[in-house]
């Protein structure tokens, strides 16, 4: 009997790189994990250390394969998946950091973007995005002046990379990267899927330093041991492609630290009236790119996370249920999380948080009623962006992520969006996702409807409250975000 | 109040004064503020140190409250985050064995039901989180009886669901010893007629069981001709050893 063949996934998240091996009903194998350091120099300043990462990846990779007793040769296909933005410049000669990786959350750029204003309409339209502190271009420009690298970013002596292209790099030699990271830096035209001379201009990032865009599943080259490396997809994108989200309409929602709403809108891009911004779905090898809508919002997980290590309310993020079902509601508390202002779609960066409606009644039960619903209403607001964009009603929310084994959240998100939430039976799509990309681009799996035939619902909750009821906490929801507006004075 | 014993009442004031505030205290501060000979508290000390409730540093000699007292009140392990750490590897158990998968732990005699995973056909299904199923008819009851720390006899009666529920104690006790036994029990249409389930106890770092995973369908598929399919057994196994050592990390 010929042994069993797998497809590998690295997920290189924003708290930790994991690697995870999927059989061919896309059931996971096995696991590796390994966290890594956040570095914080600065109030608002996030890095990381771009060596450690690789190293990361290297170890889990070895656990989830021979640390499980599986061979090299059993790993059909190498996928990657990775947090977005994330900012890596390099040697080309020592294949070395020139320095510190800045993460996606770092608002260092907020100045320089600003700074970039009469150039909006020129991102919105040329990229898709707005302006904002969490893409790539304008953290470039901050790390080439910083450092005083541009002359030898000129040169092509300092390269740039999204970490999918930092992990390429390391792992086959090639300075690539992938149509959905790279929609995600401000420099490439989603039109023309290239990079754009005046999206660089504007932005002062010399074309030299750029990895060469290639489609989110392709055999990129072969690692050390041979496996074929054969897809890369920014995280959402991944987790939009490992929910089988093929069709136009279709939408995922992932639920993690933040949380990401993807809708696919087929192969035209779809310019937002409503906060949204317009990314790169998937490109499978000469395929035209899938392109999708996207609404962000930035503190979701995080804000569980903040109750138990900056409040201490809870000791491990699971328990919030459980201190959220000791009471019955929210006892008219509301938690407005916006921590570095409202996102999608919002977009206020003046905005801080706000916990409204306290009275002597509210208990910490209350509080953590409020930091779920928080949850459920930034979906809300976005969801309803999305429908407006696209002309379509969602009629069910694809969820995934850490915090889909969060009953208590499912339901209220059920309740507050008024459609059925459905978990898929794997809910780490992301790393699923890549896997998939993977597998067919090495014919693992034959074409998409394969993939399509492994999804199935998992659980599923149903709207449980009347209309009143929605419309009134909606009502209060508004309020509350109203009052955590003009805060920054600017 | 009966006769009190001073030891004791020294050991708990001892405790108490470690907890008053974060900075370590040597035997000369703790003797002064009990009012006690050193040489008394040096006995005390001794004994708290065996046993875990305070530690001594190595630096400067000073006592501190020691880690085993701190995880005291917090062994239980919350359902919610059990659910958290056996996601992924529920949603495989049901990827592999194409059945529904479910968790439990033991809830004032009954199975309280915390993470329920679809059968995977996509067919009409109702999330049964937080029902509750008879411990004495399920295979996950089974398990958790069997492994149950504080090792109450089965009281009766047994309510029969079917004609093939065990309602005699004796019986059940004797198959609660064969599941211990072996590492994981199964339920042959003792709760419904027609369904099969096999489930395997879930520990914790310190194996101590804290609940129990195991899958349910329908007869013809797990136990054609009501021989269990042993395949289906080693999935269930699986699943409760990834998610044993997940919880061992």
């Amino acid at each position: 009997m010929p042994r069993a063949h797998y497809v590998a996934a690295i997920d290189q998240g924003t708290t930790s790189s994991r690697c995870i091996l999927f059989d061919e009903g896309g059931n996971i194998v096995s696991v590796g994990q390994r966290e890594h350091r956040q570095i914080f120099p600065r109030p608002g300043w996030v890095e990381h250390d771009a060596e450690e990462i690789w190293e990361n990846v290297r170890g889990v990779l070895r656990e989830a394969v021979s640390g499980a007793g599986i061979a090299d040769g059993q790993v059909a296909a190498l996928g990657i998946t990775n947090q977005r933005e994330t900012t890596v410049l390099w040697d080309r000669a020592t294949g070395r950091p020139v320095c510190p990786a800045v993460v996606w959350q770092d608002t260092r750029t907020d100045a320089l973007t600003k700074a970039l204003a009469e150039h909006e309409s020129l991102f919105r339209e040329k990229a898709g995005l707005p302006l904002a502190t969490y893409f790539s271009g304008p953290k470039i420009r901050w790390l080439l002046d910083a450092y005083g690298l541009r002359e030898r970013a000129e040169r092509g002596e300092v390269l740039f990379g999204t970490m999918d292209s930092w992990l390429l790099w390391n792992l086959t030699g090639r300075h690539v990267t992938d149509v959905t990271n790279a929609s995600r830096t401000m420099l490439m035209n989603i039109h023309t899927l290239a990079w754009d001379d005046e999206l660089l201009d504007a932005l002062g990032v010399p074309r030299a330093m750029l990895p060469e865009i290639r489609s989110s599943a392709e055999v990129y080259g072969r690692t050390a041991e041979g496996v074929q490396v054969a897809s890369a997809l920014g995280d959402q994108q991944a987790a939009l492609f490992g929910q089988t989200c093929f069709e136009p309409g279709e939408a995922k929602s992932t639920y993690g630290s933040g949380s990401f709403l993807l809708m696919n809108t087929g192969t035209q891009p779809v310019a937002s009236k409503h906060g949204l911004l317009t990314t790169v779905g998937y490109q499978i090898g000469d395929g035209p790119a899938t392109y999708a809508l996207e609404g962000a919002i930035a503190v979701t997980g995080s804000l569980v996370q903040w109750l138990r290590d900056n409040l201490g309310l809870i000791s491990s993020a699971a328990e919030i249920e459980t201190l959220a079902r000791t009471v019955d509601d929210n006892g008219g508390c509301y938690f407005v999380p916006a921590f570095s202002g409202l996102f999608a779609p919002h977009w206020r960066s003046d905005a801080r948080g706000v916990i409204a409606g306290l009275t002597g009644f509210v208990t910490k039960g209350h509080i953590a009623r409020a930091v779920l619903e928080a949850t459920a209403w930034q979906t809300r607001e976005v969801v309803d962006a999305m429908n407006a964009d696209s002309g379509l009603d969602l009629t069910t929310l694809r969820a995934d992520g850490g915090m889909t084994a969060n009953h208590l959240l499912m339901q209220t998100l059920a309740d507050v969006l008024a459609v059925p939430v459905i978990r898929p039976m794997v809910s780490e799509t992301t790393a699923l996702g890549a896997a998939y990309a993977a597998g067919l681009a090495t014919g693992y799996w034959p074409d998409l409807d394969s993939l399509r035939a492994n999804w199935h619902k998992a659980a599923e909750w149903q709207p449980a409250i009347d209309e009143a009821a929605r419309e009134r906490e909606h009502r209060n929801w508004k309020k509350a975000v109203a009052r955590t507006l003009d805060w920054v004075e600017q | 109040m009966g006769e009190t014993i001073q030891s004791v009442e020294r050991a708990a004031a001892i405790l108490r004064l470690l907890a008053s505030g974060p900075r370590l205290l040597g035997v000369a501060e703790l003797a002064r503020a009990m009012g006690l000979p050193k040489g008394t508290l040096h006995g005390i000390l001794r004994t708290l140190v065996h046993v875990g409730f305070v530690e001594q540093d190595q630096a400067t000699g000073k006592y501190r409250l020691g880690a085993t007292l701190l995880h005291l009140g917090s062994t239980y392990l919350d359902v919610n985050e059990l659910r958290t750490r056996s996601i992924n590897w529920a949603d495989a158990l049901a990827g592999r064995s194409r059945e529904s998968a479910w968790i439990g732990t033991l809830h004032e005699g009954n199975v309280l039901v915390i993470h329920h995973v679809f059968r995977p056909d996509d067919s009409m299904q109702t999330l049964q989180v937080g029902t509750y199923l008879p411990a004495h008819a399920s295979a996950l009851g089974k398990v958790l009886l069997a492994h149950d720390p504080y090792g109450e006899p089965v009281a009766p009666p047994l309510e029969p669901h079917t004609e093939h529920t065990t309602v005699e104690p004796e019986a059940l006790e004797a198959e609660l010893g064969e599941v211990r036994a072996r590492g994981w029990a199964s339920e042959m249409e003792e709760l419904v007629e027609g369904e099969v389930a096999v489930a395997a106890p879930i520990k914790d770092r310190r194996g101590v069981v804290v609940g129990a995973i195991g899958i349910r369908g329908a007869v013809e598929r797990l136990a054609p001709d009501r021989v269990l399919n042993m395949e289906y057994v080693s999935y269930v196994r699986d699943a409760a050893r990834a998610i044993t050592r997940d919880l061992a990390r």
